[in-house]
């Protein structure tokens, strides 16, 4: 009886399959390129990360069909060709991620895939991309290890991996003349928290060769509650507290800290802060120092593209731009950037994948958030400039000002080609050419 | 059609659908191969929710069987897809053969329960060892079969779904073997009245033990399986939701039918790839949907679409599958 049931199960299956392949059928038109976007729209990275960044994306696309972008990316869409997005999902873990890839090529047919937010994310899906030879641009993600560790040809990261913010935060720290005899730690126990806290520690140890670590916190991820660790972080009275906390987890950090003089204590130090200022506005204490990862959001320099970029995307969506939004729209920018390059060499056709691999490697292009270079990774890694600053709420305006501003070129804080980050900053930082 | 329930036509079936991959879009063909590889896992849970014990915890298998592929891969460069799953399905069997014997002297909630934790602190150590990648895992090389290596995606497909597919289907027709044979009618008896079970002189403990070193050996070989196809492993693998979807897949099929796991597994990952193209933002709830209107639909499963109801009357005293996870044991 059960291979009855087998049987009939599967003549259905099959049915199922044929009827779906004929309702998913490809529809290309010449005149458009085909995106695929991912990016968190549920899950706890999706209020602080994803949806800034589907905005951004929507926002600069929308303006980029419409041609109504800032020379050098005035053309419509690419290289007059509209773009046509299909947004999915990044949430439900790498396995999910690998199908969906996978159904956005072979399925959806897209032309170039772009987002990923989670580390694991990007590490899963680069090597899928490099298998069915398609276009894949990683557009934010943390990890360094992604081009570290491997070689890809057809996968391509258009913003800096997560050394730069720590090793710029040293560097701001010494510029300001921080005092820092003793530091405490406190990240989320995973690769985001456990990776920032080896960089920043090993950063700490170069710059500031005296600073001892005090108190070292690795609370699970998405706890939510921390009256213990912050007990011990008061308890240890250490100069400095530094975080790579972010989102939800971070705003409950600084709520529950604030009141038990935390921040008067000590120097709050925070990698990847920017996200959650509009949601804290007074309740974020003042003098804070916060990364965002970039120059990115209140902490963007004036250009012709972040006069465009900035004041647009609020008046669009409601809310000024902070990180997520800015990486990808230097993601969509370098794509185009790429894409645009290709045409010219081929005469305007629609480029192939390998003729938009081709530009896009070692390219270099102007962004809202400055000048980005895929330098690191054989041209396939970008790096770009960081800014870093101090919040101080601005009761007129309701919102956190940054103030005290100092911005660091990308070569002063990314590493150079060929040396796995980590050993850089052990090495002394060795070739960093800062202004 | 009586014909068909004979071991050697099941076998032919598996074949016909391993050719079925020749002309099937390549899509669906990465689809179906995680559909087998999940229902392999799936299969795992009935067998075991035979004796009225539903695991929570396949995912520490699951896992088990994932980074003892991904590790001697990558240390020894063993890349044969037989092979890995092979030592994806003794890593898992192992592992089962340590907890199977201690478990099994548990039932009902606690059984669940105690599943679901050996899987969570797998999980909680997987995080904190950064040598294996922490959180973001790390990873593994193409696999090959028979020394052929597999450079066009379209091939590289069907191999992993060949692979999948006959990996799944001999599991299947294993478990079927198994549950016409005295030990597996009995795994039944146990889950209606397991001190019934004592007094006829077998040991209860023993059977539930059987059967969960049964669903380790195949938890192991499908975790193998979805490392082979995603080239990638994290700690997610043993994380708890993880198991969950194994667990809901198994309610979606039934415990009837071997053939409705595999239709069950291949039907929520077309609702979920779908749903998650045309609603991005509803995709879970579209999900949850599918799963209620089955569960309410449909209480014995996908499988109690095709399973005749003189099926039913062939199993004395069986209760509902709903049942089965909550059953006090006597």
């Amino acid at each position: 009886m059960h291979s009855l049931s087998a049987h009939r199960g599967r003549i259905a299956l099959a049915v199922a399959a044929t009827a779906l392949t004929i309702s998913t059928a490809p529809v290309s038109a010449q005149e458009t390129f085909k995106l695929g976007i991912v990016t968190f729209l549920s899950g706890p990275a999706a209020e602080s990360f994803g949806v800034p960044a589907r905005n951004g994306a929507t926002f600069t696309i929308d303006e980029l069909n419409k041609g109504a972008v800032p020379a050098p990316h005035n053309k419509v869409g690419f290289g007059g060709m509209k773009i046509e997005p299909v947004i999915i999902d990044e949430n439900g873990g790498a396995t999910k991620q690998v199908q969906e890839l996978r159904n956005l090529y072979q399925r959806d047919n897209v032309d170039a895939v772009l987002g990923y937010i989670g580390s694991g994310d990007c590490l899963a899906v680069s090597p899928i991309a490099e298998e069915l030879k398609k276009l894949l641009v990683l557009m934010d993600c943390g990890t360094p290890r992604i081009f570290e560790e491997a070689k890809y040809n057809y996968v391509f990261r258009t913003a800096s991996h997560a050394t730069m913010d720590n090793v710029a935060l040293i560097r701001y720290m010494k510029a300001k003349n921080i005092k820092m005899e003793t530091f405490s730690a406190i990240n989320q126990d995973y690769a985001w928290g456990q990776d920032s806290k080896a960089d920043f520690v090993a950063a700490a140890g170069q710059i500031f060769p005296n600073a001892k670590l005090a108190t070292d916190l690795l609370p699970k991820f998405g706890a939510g509650q921390y009256g213990t660790e912050i007990s011990a972080l008061v308890g240890a009275e250490s100069d400095v507290v530094y975080s790579s906390l972010w989102g939800g987890d971070l705003q409950a950090f600084i709520l529950q800290s604030a009141p038990r003089g935390l921040p008067k204590r000590s120097q709050l130090v925070f990698s990847a802060a920017d996200h959650v200022l509009p949601a804290l506005g007074d309740k974020m204490p003042d003098g804070t120092i916060i990364g965002a990862r970039g120059a990115y959001g209140l902490m963007s320099r004036k250009s012709v593209l972040n006069d465009w970029f900035f004041p647009g995307f609020e008046k669009t969506i409601g809310t000024y731009p902070v990180q997520a939004a800015y990486r990808i729209n230097q993601s969509i920018l370098g794509l185009k950037n790429a894409i645009e390059k290709a045409m010219e060499k081929n005469g305007g056709k629609k480029p192939t994948t390998d003729e938009i691999i081709a530009a896009m490697t070692g390219s270099q292009w102007e962004s809202p958030g400055g000048l980005i270079k895929m330098t690191l990774g054989d041209g396939h890694q970008a790096t770009q400039p960081i800014g870093i600053s101090r919040t101080k709420y601005n009761p007129e305006k309701k919102r956190v000002d940054l103030v005290d501003i100092q911005y660091f070129n990308a070569e002063c804080v990314n590493p150079p080609p060929g040396i796995k980050s980590l050993d850089w900053i052990k090495g002394g930082m060795q070739g960093a050419k800062c202004e | 059609m009586k014909i068909l329930s004979h071991p050697a036509a099941m076998l032919g079936i598996v074949l016909g659908f391993v050719l079925l991959g020749r002309v099937l879009p390549a899509w669906t063909l990465s689809l179906a191969t995680v559909a087998a590889s999940n229902s392999l896992i799936a299969l795992g849970i009935v067998v075991l929710a035979r004796t009225g014990n539903v695991s929570f915890g396949q995912g520490l298998f699951y896992a088990a069987g994932g980074y003892g592929v991904a590790l001697i891969a990558n240390s020894w460069g063993l890349t044969d897809a037989v092979a890995q799953v092979m030592i994806g399905a003794v890593c898992g069997g192992l592992l089962g053969l340590v907890i199977g014997p201690l478990i099994s002297r548990y039932t009902g909630i606690f059984f669940g329960m105690l599943t679901l934790a050996l899987s969570m602190v797998l999980y909680g150590a997987l995080v904190k060892t950064t040598a294996l990648g922490g959180s973001d895992g790390f990873n593994v090389g193409r696999p090959t079969l028979f020394g052929n290596v597999f450079t066009d995606p379209r091939e590289a497909d069907f191999m992993l779904y060949s692979v999948s597919v006959i990996a799944t289907g001999l599991a299947g027709v294993a478990a079927t073997v198994y549950f016409r044979s005295e030990l597996g009618l009995m795994s039944l008896a146990v889950r209606a009245n397991n001190l019934r079970v004592e007094y006829l002189g077998i040991s209860a403990n023993r059977i539930v033990a059987i059967n969960f070193v049964i669903a380790a050996v195949f938890a192991g070989a499908s975790g193998a399986l979805s490392l082979m196809a995603q080239r990638h492993i994290d700690p997610q693998f043993a994380y708890w939701t993880t198991s969950g979807e194994f667990v809901f897949v198994a309610i979606l099929a039934g415990y009837q039918s071997v053939a409705a796991v595999f239709v069950a597994s291949l039907a929520l990952e077309l609702v979920r790839s779908f749903s998650n193209l045309y609603l991005p933002n509803t995709w879970q709830l579209v999900l949850g949907a599918f799963l209620l209107a089955v569960i309410l639909f449909l209480p014995l499963g996908i499988g109690s679409l095709w399973t005749s109801t003189k099926r039913k009357g062939s199993e004395p005293d069986a209760p509902a599958p709903g049942a089965t996870v909550t059953e006090p044991a006597e």
